[in-house]
């Protein structure tokens, strides 16, 4: 892991304007990873991108934490069948019109 | 331009009083938020309308200006110079909008005609990572058949991307960092780009394997032969056996699409062969033909 890829966690406090006690309580639940690299806590780019989207369900949407952590199963859930859908839509091109 | 009732789209009524009006938006942005509708472009869009509704309706100025004018909104305008004349007057407040983490200020025509530009609401959080941009790219499967070059426009900028053999109808690649770029040294989001084949009208793809039908005609099916086959690799000599039936399907091995990011590799391509009955036959050839439906009483 490329150290440009970490972005200090008490940065993204200050430019969220969120408590760290919220990216901890995340971590808790098992929804972001923190990085660690001597005593200085870090989140990665993709984590970042979490962060945000819980972030927006956090204090937006004003959903709590056992709420996004339902929803996050949920949203991987869907994840996987829009997938499994693409595959069998594209499956189905196949036999539609001619017989191959 | 039409008129737009943000009354119905956050369905309340007119004489609604401000808490209702933000319940209502609370609850319809619980249902229609970007981040719980991954790849819904109708919830999307109807997010939009909801905050357009929300931004004029919960500002008492804006809320004011759309109840007085309403249907007459395209001579508002003028109204409101004239207006703006006798007393000095502008808007305050804003209710709070919604990001949704999508690109803001994404207002109708009917919004910017009234309001001017985007909404003045305040945004809840400040941006840091840039905004990341979602685009469709259609391809021909003779396209997605070799790694080529494409230069995409993002934003006015111009971005070449390399997009490599074998990608799928439907499939999304990340560029990392080719969003918008990040706020107060924030890192940059990132493009995705979903590829769109459309469909071949000779050949039909599965995964990695290619199917075609080809035409053959009656001798070459009962006697055998070879005919050459158009492949997207190129053509190829392909035997034909004595008495294939109609509808046989035979396989080329590593004739097929190429297989993603394994470079070399291909999947196969099954072909079903057509036979086609000779028509308009000549005095002779029925003749001949009688004389083979003898032999096969």
């Amino acid at each position: 892991m490329e150290n440009e890829q970490l972005i200090p966690a008490e940065e993204c406090c200050t430019n969220y304007n969120i408590e760290y006690s919220f990216i901890s309580s995340l971590q808790q639940y098992g929804l972001l990873e923190i990085t660690t690299i001597k005593e200085t806590r870090f989140l990665t780019i993709n984590e970042l991108q979490k962060l945000e989207k819980m972030i927006r369900l956090h204090y937006e949407l004003e959903i709590n934490l056992e709420g996004i952590e339902a929803i996050t199963h949920l949203l991987d859930k869907v994840e996987y069948m829009q997938t499994e859908m693409t595959s069998l839509q594209n499956r189905l091109r196949l036999y539609e019109g001619e017989n191959y | 331009m039409d008129f737009i009732d943000y009354y119905k789209i956050l369905g309340v009524e007119k004489n609604a009083k401000q808490d209702d009006i933000k319940k209502a938006y609370r609850k319809l942005a619980r249902k229609l938020h970007p981040d719980l509708n991954p790849n819904d472009k109708e919830a999307h869009k109807k997010f939009q309308q909801i905050n357009e509704a929300n931004e004029v309706l919960s500002d008492a100025e804006k809320r004011k200006k759309y109840d007085k004018y309403g249907k007459d909104w395209q001579h508002s305008e003028q109204f409101e110079k004239a207006q703006q004349a006798r007393s000095h007057q502008g808007f305050g407040g804003g209710g709070q909008t919604f990001s949704g983490g999508y690109g803001e200020d994404e207002f109708s025509d009917f919004f910017a005609s009234m309001f001017g530009g985007g909404g003045g609401g305040k945004r809840s959080h400040t941006k840091f990572r840039g905004q990341d941009y979602n685009a469709e790219l259609h391809l021909t499967l003779e396209n997605a058949y070799s790694t080529h070059q494409q230069t995409l426009t993002i934003s006015g900028k111009n971005v070449r991307i390399t997009i490599p053999a074998g990608v799928e109808n439907g499939q999304k690649i990340k560029l990392n960092g080719y969003g918008s770029p990040g706020v107060n040294g924030g890192p940059n989001g990132d493009l995705y780009i979903t590829f769109i084949i459309k469909d071949d009208h000779k050949f039909k793809r599965l995964g990695n394997d290619l199917y075609m039908n080809k035409d053959l005609n009656l001798y070459d099916a009962i006697l055998g032969g070879e005919v050459t086959i158009d492949t997207m690799g190129g053509k190829v000599k392909v035997k034909v056996h004595a008495e294939t039936q109609n509808g046989h399907k035979i396989k080329l091995k590593g004739k097929g699409f190429p297989i993603y990011k394994k470079e070399g590799e291909y999947g196969d391509l099954f072909i079903t062969w057509s036979v086609k009955l000779p028509t308009h036959l000549t005095e002779k050839e029925i003749a001949l033909f009688e004389e083979l439906k003898a032999l096969r009483p």
